[in-house]
C-alpha cells in the first residue's frame, strides 16, 4: 500500500479545517484501490478545495472557478481509461451550476467531491448556494433572502446516477468515497464539513451538529435506481461507431459552355417553403458545370415556414471578389415577402435585366424586361416555382443553359426526387413555349 | 476543371480534420453553427469526439481538458461566445494549452445581429481576456483560406502552445462558394514537441534557447501538472517575483519574437505607388476589385492583404509603410486594426475607410477612397 499524498506539499488548511480529513480519506480510498498516480487525474477549481490537486502525486488539472467539470469531461472523453476525481467547494458548485446539472444529465464516469462548508472560505466567508438562511456570514443580510439548495436533491433531479450525502467526520468516509470512485458513472458526493477559518467563527456548526442535521434529511448514499443508464463515454463510442462516413466530397466537372461571359448576378426573391436556397444551389452547380466560379448568399429569418427567403447568386468566369449584388441580370420574383425584402433593388434594375415573376406577385416599377408566368396554370406547385423559374431562364438562354440545369439536377438529386425535378423543368419549359 | 460547392464553415471543418483535429466541442450560435454540424458529421466516423457543451464556457473547457491529453482540439463560436470564452482563453494563454478557436464574427455589440457580418472583434480577440498576453489571430479572405488557414492555425497552436483564433466573418463562413479543396496546398501537420518521458519532467520548463515548454500528456507515465494559477516551471503556484517575471516575459516573447516569421499575407506592391492599401478578411476581396479598377484608370497603388493580424507583423508593416507616402486601411468596422497601423506609420499618413452596417463594403465605394 502506497499513499499518493505528496509529502513535499502537506495540506495547508486552517487548523481544524475539515478539508484535511477529506484529503486523507480520499488518499486512503485511492490507495485501497491500488490506483497509481499516472492512472489518476485530480481536477480542481478555485477556493480552499482548489488546493487538493497539489497534495497528491497524480496528474493534476487546476482551473477556473466552477469549471472543473468542463475540463474533467474533456479529459475523460479523450482518455476514458483514466480515473478522474473532481473536487470543488459549495462555491464552485454554485458558480458552475450549469456544468453540475449537465454532467448529471450526461452521466460521464467522473467522481465529484463537493467540499460543502456552507460559505466561501477563501474570499472571507460570504454566502454560497448552500448557506442556511439563518447563518451569519460575510454577505451581511443577503443570505437571509435566499433559500439554500440541497445538492443531492438537485443532482438527483438532474439525473445523477450515484449520490452520497456525507459528513467529513464519519468514520467510514474513505470507504464511502471509494464506493463513489468505483461507480462506473457520474457520482456526486456532498461532504459536509466545517470551516473554522470563517464559518464557525459566527455559527454553531460542529461534527455533532452536522450529524444531527444529516439525520433530519432522508439518507442518500449509493446508486439512484431511477437514474441508472449507460455511461456517456461508452455510449458515445457505441453510437459514434455506427455513424456512416459521409465525408465524400463530390466534384462537378466543367463540361458545358455558359450562354454569356462576364459576371452574372441573379437574385431569387421568394418565401419560406419555396425551396429558394435549393434553387440557388442548383444555379451554382449549373454554373460550375460550365467552369464558372460561383457564390451563394442566403437571407431568411431565423424562424422557419414563415417570411421571406432570398438567395443571391454570382457566377463569373473570373474569381469572384465581391459577393454582394450590384446589378442583377436576372431577378426571380416568386413571393410578395421576397419582393418586399429588396425594395432598394427595383429602381436600380437596368433595361437589360430580366425579371421572371410568378403571376399574382405584384412588382414595384422597374426598367427591366418582365416576364410573368402562370406556374399554377402549368400545374407547378409553389414549392417548385424557383426551379421552374430556373428552367425559364435556361429556355431564354439567360445565365444558364438547359444542359447546365439538367446536369445540376442530376448532380444534386437522385431517384424519384430527380425525376420530379426533371418533370417540373419540362412543364416550365412548355409554359415558355406557350408564352 | 472540376469544383466542389460548399460554405466557408464546411471548409474550416475539413481544414481542421486535415490538420489532425479529432476533438471538437461547441455550442450552437449563428453564424458558427455549421462548423459544429460539419464536425459532428466528420469526426465520429474517424473515431474522433464531437461534443455539444451546455454553454460556451463548457465547450471550450472540454477542449482544454482534451488538449492536455495531447488532442488537437477545435471550438467555434461568434462574438457572444467569445465573450463567454474569455476566462478560459486567458487560461489557455497563461497555461500554454494548444487550441484553435474559430470566431465567425457577426455584427455586434452584444447579441447584435446573428445573420449580419462585421469584423468587429479584431481588437477584442487579442485583448478580451485577463492578463494582456499575446495570442495569434489569422483572418481568412475567402473559402480557400478557410481551409488552409485552419490548418495553419493548428500548426501554430501546436508550435507555440497557445490559443489561435481563426477570425472569419459571416460573409465568408455562411457564403457558399465553388472551390477545389484537393488542389489547395496545406502545410504539413506540425505536432507539439514532447519531452523525453524517461527524464524528470517540469511541465513549464524550457530548454536553453527555447521559448515553448516541451509537452507531455496528462495520462502518460510521467505525472503532469496543469494549473491556471501563476506558476513556476514545476506547475505549482508561486509568488516568487523572479519566477513570475521570467514566465510572463517568456509568454510574451514566444509569440512576439516570431511575429514576422509567422506573418501570412499577400503583397501586391507597385514600387511606383505612393499609396498603400491595407486590408484583411472578406473586405480584402472588395479591396482587390477596387484596386484593380483604380489601376485600370491609371492610378498607382500597392496592396497588402494581411492574413496574420496578431501578433502584428511589425517589420513587414514598417517596411511597406515607409515605402509609401500614404496608407489607406479598409475594415468592416469603424476603425480597429488601423490603430496598429498608425503606431507603425512613422511619417506616412494613415487614412481609414470602413463601415459597420451589416452590409459588405462595396468595391466602388472603396475605389472612391483610393
Ligand atoms: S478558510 Fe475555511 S475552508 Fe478554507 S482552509 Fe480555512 S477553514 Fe478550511
Amino acid at each position: 500500500m502506497t499513499s499518493l499524498l505528496n509529502t513535499q506539499r502537506p495540506p495547508v488548511f486552517c487548523p481544524g479545517c475539515s478539508h484535511e480529513r477529506v484529503v486523507t480519506s480520499l488518499d486512503k480510498a485511492l490507495d485501497n484501490r491500488g490506483l497509481q498516480g499516472h492512472q489518476l487525474v485530480i481536477v480542481s477549481d478555485i477556493g480552499c478545495s482548489g488546493l487538493f490537486d497539489t497534495f497528491f502525486n497524480a496528474h493534476a488539472f487546476h482551473g477556473l472557478h466552477g469549471r472543473a467539470l468542463t475540463y474533467a469531461t474533456g479529459l475523460k472523453m479523450a482518455r476514458p481509461d483514466l480515473k478522474v476525481v473532481v473536487t470543488m467547494g459549495d462555491g464552485g458548485l454554485g458558480i458552475g451550476g450549469a456544468h453540475v446539472l449537465a454532467t448529471c444529465r450526461r452521466n460521464i464516469d467522473l467522481t465529484l467531491l463537493v467540499l460543502n462548508n456552507f460559505n466561501y472560505g477563501m474570499t472571507g466567508g460570504q454566502c454560497s448556494a448552500t448557506t442556511p438562511s439563518e447563518a451569519q456570514v460575510g454577505s451581511g443580510f443577503l443570505n437571509r433572502l435566499e433559500k439554500p439548495v440541497d445538492i443531492c436533491t438537485l443532482a438527483g433531479a438532474a439525473g445523477a446516477p450515484y449520490l452520497a450525502r456525507l459528513s467529513a467526520y464519519q468514520k467510514d468516509l474513505s470507504e464511502q468515497i471509494g464506493a463513489a470512485v468505483d461507480y462506473a458513472g457520474f457520482s456526486v458526493v456532498d461532504i459536509w464539513g466545517v470551516c473554522p477559518g470563517r464559518y464557525t467563527k459566527h455559527n454553531q456548526l460542529t461534527p455533532k451538529r452536522i450529524d444531527e442535521r444529516l439525520a433530519d434529511l432522508p439518507a442518500v448514499n449509493g446508486p439512484v435506481s431511477e437514474n441508472q443508464r449507460s455511461e456517456y463515454s461508452h455510449a458515445y463510442a457505441e453510437l459514434a461507431a455506427r455513424q456512416i462516413d459521409s465525408d465524400a466530397l463530390t466534384h462537378i466537372p466543367a463540361q458545358f459552355q455558359a450562354p454569356q461571359s462576364g459576371r452574372r448576378e441573379v437574385v431569387i426573391l421568394g418565401g419560406a417553403g419555396q425551396r429558394i436556397v435549393t434553387a440557388g444551389e442548383l444555379l451554382c452547380l449549373a454554373g460550375i458545370s460550365a467552369g464558372l466560379h460561383v457564390t451563394q448568399k442566403n437571407d431568411y429569418p431565423i424562424t422557419v415556414l414563415r417570411g421571406h427567403s432570398v438567395s443571391e447568386l454570382v457566377l463569373d468566369a473570373r474569381e469572384i471578389g465581391f459577393t454582394g449584388i450590384d446589378r442583377p441580370d436576372v431577378v426571380l420574383a416568386l413571393s410578395p415577402e421576397g419582393v418586399a425584402r429588396r425594395p432598394a433593388m427595383w429602381p436600380r434594375l437596368s433595361s437589360d435585366a430580366m425579371v421572371i415573376a410568378a403571376k399574382g406577385v405584384s412588382l414595384p416599377h422597374c426598367n427591366a424586361h418582365v416576364e410573368v408566368l402562370d406556374f399554377k396554370a402549368g400545374k407547378i406547385k409553389s414549392a417548385d416555382w424557383a426551379l421552374a423559374a430556373l428552367a425559364v431562364m435556361a429556355a431564354r438562354g439567360r445565365v444558364l443553359t438547359q444542359e447546365m440545369l439538367a446536369a445540376a439536377v442530376r448532380h444534386r438529386f437522385s431517384g424519384k426526387v430527380r425525376d420530379l425535378a426533371l418533370a417540373t423543368i419540362a412543364r416550365a419549359t412548355a409554359l415558355t413555349a406557350e408564352g | 476543371m472540376a469544383m466542389q460547392f460548399m460554405e466557408g464553415n464546411e471548409a474550416i471543418a475539413r481544414g481542421a480534420v486535415a490538420a489532425g483535429c479529432r476533438f471538437f466541442a461547441g455550442y450552437p450560435i449563428t453564424p458558427a453553427t455549421t462548423v459544429y454540424n460539419n464536425m459532428l458529421r466528420l469526426l465520429p466516423p474517424l473515431g474522433g469526439i464531437c461534443l455539444q457543451g451546455e454553454d460556451e464556457i463548457a465547450s471550450i473547457g472540454f477542449c482544454l481538458g482534451a488538449a492536455m491529453t495531447g488532442a488537437k482540439a477545435l471550438t467555434a463560436t461568434s462574438g457572444p461566445g467569445i465573450s463567454l470564452y474569455s476566462e478560459q482563453i486567458s487560461f489557455a494563454i497563461g497555461s500554454e494549452i494548444p487550441l484553435v478557436i474559430v470566431n465567425i464574427q457577426r455584427l455586434g455589440p452584444s447579441t447584435g445581429s446573428a445573420t449580419r457580418g462585421a469584423d468587429g472583434d479584431i481588437q477584442f480577440m487579442q485583448w478580451g481576456n485577463s492578463g494582456g498576453q499575446p495570442v495569434i489571430v489569422l483572418a481568412p479572405v475567402d473559402i480557400r483560406d478557410c481551409y488552409t488557414l485552419t490548418a495553419h492555425a493548428f500548426n501554430l497552436a501546436e508550435r507555440f502552445r497557445c490559443p489561435v483564433f481563426l477570425a472569419a466573418n459571416k460573409e465568408i463562413a455562411m457564403t457558399r462558394e465553388s472551390v477545389d479543396l484537393d488542389r489547395l496546398p496545406l502545410p504539413a501537420p506540425v505536432e507539439r514537441r514532447t519531452a523525453d518521458a524517461r527524464n524528470p519532467f517540469l511541465p513549464f520548463a524550457t530548454a536553453d534557447g527555447e521559448l515553448v515548454p516541451r509537452f507531455l500528456p496528462i495520462g502518460g507515465q510521467r505525472l503532469v501538472r496543469q494549473t491556471s494559477s501563476t506558476h513556476g516551471p514545476d506547475g505549482y503556484i508561486t509568488t516568487d517575483a523572479g519566477i513570475i517575471d521570467a514566465m510572463q516575459k517568456r509568454l510574451r516573447a514566444k509569440i512576439h519574437s516570431a511575429a514576422d516569421a509567422l506573418a501570412l499575407y499577400d503583397a501586391d506592391i507597385d514600387p511606383a505607388a505612393d499609396t498603400l492599401v491595407i486590408a484583411y478578411g472578406v473586405s480584402a476581396r472588395a479591396v482587390r476589385k477596387a484596386v484593380a479598377a483604380r489601376r485600370e484608370q491609371g492610378r498607382k497603388l500597392s496592396l497588402l492583404v494581411l492574413k496574420t493580424l496578431w501578433p502584428v507583423p511589425e517589420g513587414l508593416l514598417r517596411e511597406n509603410l515607409a515605402a509609401h507616402r500614404r496608407a489607406v486601411v479598409v475594415e468592416m468596422n469603424l476603425g480597429q486594426y488601423v490603430r496598429e497601423i498608425e503606431r507603425l506609420a512613422g511619417a506616412t499618413r494613415v487614412d481609414f475607410f470602413g463601415q459597420m452596417d451589416g452590409n459588405l463594403l462595396h468595391p466602388r465605394r472603396i475605389a472612391k477612397a483610393l
